[in-house]
């Protein structure tokens, strides 16, 4: 039953990676694993293109939530999402049973920040290699959790940019349950414009700022 | 002299007001033209014998309640006295050639004593409650960190509420108490918390996943309106002021922020967003219901609405080229632009605005507008960038 599930999965797995990295000549089965090491050193420069990571399904059956697959595609049997509410979206999990027991790192995803449009909450097509670099790791870590910060650009009343920035936290939380994480491993924050990561009033700056991080919690050792 | 005759009849037609009924009076109606247009003719008055910070402080009071000093022989109203140990004055009027009040203060500092002295001159003039002895909130942010502070509701004597190094926003005054609600970042979350500044006490009211946001508290302080997103968008909420009962007001995909009341309590009116992008304000009855649109000419990118306390007006920030003070009818209509400036609160007076304006290279202050004679007075303020102004009422 479970091989049932895996094979789509894997199939699955694999068109979204060849999608994400745009790398059209990765043979099938030969991606390399994401290791510590492969991540992105903390501090240093910022890659601007898609991060090439492994399909999901090859980090073995415990990083891939059974009954998790996404979009329809020919000849695949499509699983169901976690049912969001009718309206609203994806419930959240209590903030203090996210975080108790965990230990916050801020560093860890720096690479992986997505960057939003003028006063929008649409994840663009360019920063979903991001997204999926950061799921790829909550499956190969099957105890983290993830905080999602959504930040503003100075350009809005400050309530509006709190509740803006919210939006865009909860569409990259979204993104990651249809990638096949567990929306109560994830929880979201706004911080409106009170954090900017560059402090220029001017439209250099303002993209820096429109952003969203992504913190990854750890059980304590 | 025309000017004087003017003013006579103006004044004339205000004490006609205030023999026929107390009460219209003190409610003048304002057309939407004079009140949001700024075309009320301030009250000429005459003012002498004080010197230092009581003289400052009654220019400041009384030229932010609409008043305007001229000499003696323009007004029909003399506001004579001395600030030589306490403060004293004696108002005269020259039209019915009577003395309207004559007090002496005392206890206090001798700036409390004038902004009392400059309350007797409102509420003896227009028939209506002064407040420069009322208080605001807001939050100021220093070097990446902000705090909620309160301040006389010009600017001095502020001390601060909170000290805990975090992020805070959208402080809210209970009504008639010595409570705050707001946004506290403190506890790995953005949590609502209500703040008893005397005790010091403080309560969360609100940590549900993800964030918790832009309190409100009700007029009857029974009630706290809030944007929750613990169901995966930020829609609005409303809890008993303990954070208990909690009741979902809108199920939206998109955004819903800064709720704020109808005085009467029955609506929560709010700035909301359509599946396009586009914003508007909008009402929902706080027991719950469908929402109402509120109809807005003129302006595009409502955000922020305010209720004026006398449920007449509600007073927004429109976000165009900059943004834009603007007032609309609670009813809608067509709104009028008033100054540049963001995040309005309105005064228990319904005349009174406390916005933040924005200077160059992201400074920001509070500025008070009295809007049916525009006069504005920034408030003076080294605390750091302050922002998001509540007014007590």
């Amino acid at each position: 039953m479970k091989r049932a599930v895996f094979l789509p999965v894997l199939v699955i797995g694999l068109a979204l990676a060849v999608g994400a990295t745009g790398c059209k000549h990765t043979p099938k089965g030969t991606t390399p694993l994401p290791t510590a090491k492969s991540r992105p050193v903390p501090g240093t420069v910022e890659r601007q293109g898609p991060i090439t990571t492994a399909p999901p399904s090859t980090t073995g059956p415990g990083g891939v939530g059974a009954g998790t697959a996404t979009k329809p595609d020919e000849g695949i049997t499509t699983t169901k999402l976690p049912a969001p509410d009718s309206t609203s979206g994806y419930s959240q999990p209590s903030i203090d049973d996210l975080i108790e027991g965990m230990v916050p790192d801020t560093n860890y995803f720096k690479a992986q920040t997505v960057y939003f449009e003028f006063d929008s909450s649409l994840i663009r097509t360019s920063q979903y290699g991001r997204i999926h670099a950061v799921g790829d790791e909550l499956k190969a870590k099957p105890t983290t959790r993830l905080m999602i910060d959504g930040h503003c650009d100075e350009r809005g009343t400050e309530e509006y940019n709190r509740a803006l920035g919210e939006r865009r936290a909860l569409a990259a939380r979204e993104a990651l349950i249809k990638y096949g994480i567990a929306p109560d491993r994830m929880s979201t924050r706004s911080w409106g414009e009170d954090v900017p990561a560059a402090l220029g009033h001017d439209e250099q700056s303002w993209t820096q700022n429109r952003r969203g991080e992504f913190i990854l919690l750890s059980p304590k050792q | 002299m025309k000017f004087r005759f003017m003013s006579s009849l103006f004044v004339m037609a205000l004490l006609a007001c205030l023999v026929a009924s107390p009460v219209a009076m003190a409610q003048a109606e304002y057309d939407i033209d004079v009140f949001a247009r700024g075309l009320a003719k301030p009250i000429p008055i005459a003012v002498e014998g004080y010197s230092g910070e009581v003289s400052q402080v009654l220019k400041f009071d009384l030229e932010i309640s609409g008043f305007k000093f001229v000499s003696e022989t323009d007004s029909q109203f003399v506001l004579k006295g001395t600030n030589n140990g306490q403060v004293e004055g004696r108002l005269f009027d020259s039209v019915s050639k009577s003395v309207k009040f004559a007090k002496a203060f005392s206890g206090g500092s001798a700036r409390s004593q004038a902004h009392a002295l400059a309350d007797e001159v409102v509420q003896a003039i227009t028939g209506r409650r002064g407040i420069a002895r009322t208080k605001i909130a807001f939050k100021v942010a220093r070097s990446g960190k902000s705090e909620v502070y309160i301040a006389d509701y010009d600017g001095h004597n502020a001390s601060g509420v909170t000290a805990d190094g975090s992020i805070v926003a959208a402080p809210c005054w209970a009504p008639g108490r010595r409570t705050l609600y707001y946004t506290t970042y403190k506890s790995n979350n953005a949590d609502i918390v209500s703040h008893d500044i005397d005790s010091t006490e403080r309560k969360i009211i609100a940590r549900y996943g993800g964030s918790n946001i832009s309190p409100a508290a009700s007029p009857d302080g029974r009630h706290v309106a809030m944007i929750l997103s613990k169901s995966g968008s930020p829609d609005l909420y409303v809890a008993n002021s303990d954070g208990s009962g909690l009741r979902q007001l809108t199920r939206t995909r998109e955004d819903e922020s800064s709720p704020c009341w109808s005085p009467d309590g029955a609506w929560v009116c709010f700035a909301g967003k359509t599946s396009e992008g586009r914003r508007f304000l909008a009402k929902a009855p706080a027991s719950g219901g469908p929402m109402q649109r509120l109809s807005i000419s003129q302006v595009v990118n409502p955000s922020e609405p305010d209720w004026s306390p006398d449920g007449k007006w509600i007073a927004f920030t429109s976000q165009m080229r900059d943004f834009n003070i603007c007032v609309v009818p609670a009813s809608g209509g067509e709104a009028r632009i008033l100054v540049l400036g963001e995040d309005p609160s309105w005064a228990p007076n319904s005349r009174t605005l406390v916005f933040t304006r924005r200077g160059s290279g992201g400074k920001r202050f509070l500025s008070l507008l009295d809007v049916p004679t525009k006069q504005s007075k920034d408030i003076a303020q080294s605390l750091g960038v302050c922002t998001q102004p509540s007014w007590s009422r």
